[in-house]
């Protein structure tokens, strides 16, 4: 049975032609881009050549203001730690939206610790900010405020523009993370008045191990990494060269190719919701339309995820993406499908499905198909 | 190696779980778990001079929730009821070639379910002489 991936939002293959691209100085060795030979200034030439294609995604004032990381993660701890510390003189409070990925909401939490507040934006039931409860949480003592630009489990893409006045009318910084979002929407870090923002190379296609923090010109942030000083003293390490490379031509690609890709995959992504739709008691989570282009987020009343994926794989092959509490090291539901106001029983019940370029318009009925029999293959098992 | 992922014989009482269903009139009925949980298992059984002579079981809950239901009515079905109280959730674990730990106990609810069907079975008959 061939397999067909639906979930990119986890994991995605290397573009073939960003391999062209940067293997061949995997092969041929690296020098160190701190070195002053030959070899350490080609290392540092393809490092800049790289932040330029990432700094042009965004819309970004010049490459100065990206850093290159490990990944989101890293990005994300280091905008929210780097940022609060730096600028504790000027407030303790720091706030997010009650969806961000954990590593936003455990960068927060290790703040309180240092005394820190932390103030937590509610979203509605199809994921949106609340913004009226940005200005009643926000205070001026708010340092940094952490909205995502668009959701990884929900696919709901946040009013970021409207997001940014409303933070900058109380609050310092906005720290925008973009993983799910970049190459899929475009963004311009300038016309939203964005001062952080968190790129990771991996979800656009290009090799793990490298992700990107855009520091607006001006934001005062201290490294959360100490060493040798690369990346202008803000992440210290020797550069991850190869997946940095990656992570460049990744972009590139990504910002030719993002509307002709998102309008394919947007039209299989339709027909795949409105076929699944069609099963009893199943219903889309998320936004119905302000949703990235290449996510479908459903839930099904009366069975469990973690049986949902197994199925999907075991059955038909198919690699799909669930926030059941099964499927979690904690245990407990996704925390995005609580504060969208699922009840524990209906969290239990999510199966997302994200597209990309391997899927085409022919695997919709495959796809669909293998949905409805694993829903109703697991309902007749089950007691409720 | 830690155990990575699920047995080979979790995944095939999963994708084929054998007594699946209802008995109607059971001897005895037992139900455990919750479905805010994520994990809920009733269990069927038929009794005849003790002897399990028939079981099925309902399960809504993970990959590990629906084979562990599966293994024990494979392991209760022709079993003494004496004998199948004596069925621990390690025994249904172990049979299943193990579990990922966290597995344990959240969807390992099995054996409870079999216990408190026997158990209703063995107050119908004592209410009965």
């Amino acid at each position: 049975m061939r397999k067909i991936y639906l979930d990119h939002a986890s994991s995605m293959p290397v573009d073939p032609r960003i391999l062209d691209f940067a293997g061949p100085f995997l092969k041929s060795g690296f020098g160190n881009s701190s070195s002053l030979h030959s070899m350490g200034l080609e290392a540092k030439r393809v490092i800049e050549d790289a932040r330029e294609k990432v700094a042009r995604l965004i819309n970004a004032e010049n490459e100065d203001c990206i850093i290159f990381t490990g990944g989101a993660t890293e990005s994300n701890n280091l905008a929210i730690k780097g940022t609060a510390l730096r600028n504790i003189g000027k407030g303790k409070k720091v706030a997010a939206s009650a969806i961000e990925h954990i590593s936003v909401l455990n960068s927060m939490k290790e703040l309180l610790k240092s005394g820190f507040e932390l103030g937590i934006i509610p979203v509605d039931s199809t994921g949106i900010v609340d913004i009226e409860r940005i200005n009643a949480i926000l205070t001026k003592d708010t340092t940094l405020t952490s909205i995502m630009y668009a959701n990884n489990e929900i696919g709901t893409i946040e009013p970021i523009r409207e997001i940014s006045e409303a933070v900058h009318e109380k609050s310092l910084y906005l720290h925008v993370d973009a993983t799910a979002a970049a190459g899929r929407i475009p963004i311009d870090v300038q016309k939203d008045a964005i001062d952080l923002l968190t790129l990771s190379s991996n979800d656009m296609y290009g090799p793990q191990g490298a992700g990107a923090l855009y520091i607006k010109p001006g934001v005062k942030l201290q490294p959360i990494l100490l060493g040798g000083g690369q990346e202008r003293g803000l992440r210290s390490g020797t550069e991850n060269i190869f997946a940095i490379l990656g992570m460049g031509e990744a972009a590139k690609i990504m910002k030719n190719e993002m509307k002709q890709e998102n309008e394919r995959v947007k039209e299989i992504r339709d027909k795949l919701v409105e076929e699944i739709l069609k099963i009893e008691e199943a219903y889309l989570t998320g936004h119905p339309s302000q949703r990235l282009p290449n996510h479908a987020s459903f839930r099904f009343s009366r069975i469990e995820g973690e049986s949902i994926l197994l199925n999907m794989d075991m059955k038909y092959n198919m690699q799909v993406s669930t926030g059941s509490a099964c499927s979690s090291k904690t245990l407990e539901p996704s925390h995005v499908l609580l504060a969208i106001g699922l009840k524990h029983e209906e969290a239990h019940g999510s199966m997302v499905l994200t597209l990309g370029r391997s899927n085409n318009i022919g695997e919709i009925p495959l796809i669909s198909k293998a949905a409805k029999e694993t829903v109703e293959r697991l309902r007749e098992l089950s007691p409720l | 190696m830690a155990q990575i992922g699920y047995s080979k014989k979790v995944l095939d009482h999963f994708t084929n779980p054998r007594n699946v269903g209802v008995i109607d009139a059971p001897d005895g009925h037992g139900k455990v778990g919750n479905p805010v949980c994520g994990d809920l298992m009733e269990i069927f059984i038929k009794v005849k001079d003790d002897i399990i002579t028939d079981i099925k079981f309902r399960t809504f809950g993970c990959g590990s929730a629906i084979a562990t239901s599966s293994m024990v009515t494979e392991m209760a079905k022709g079993m003494h009821v004496d004998e199948a109280l004596k069925i621990t959730r390690n025994d249904v674990a172990d049979e299943l070639e193990g579990l990922p730990p966290k597995k344990m106990h959240c969807s390992n609810l099995a054996s409870d379910a079999l216990h408190e069907a026997v158990k209703d079975y063995k107050g119908k008959m004592g209410n009965k002489l």
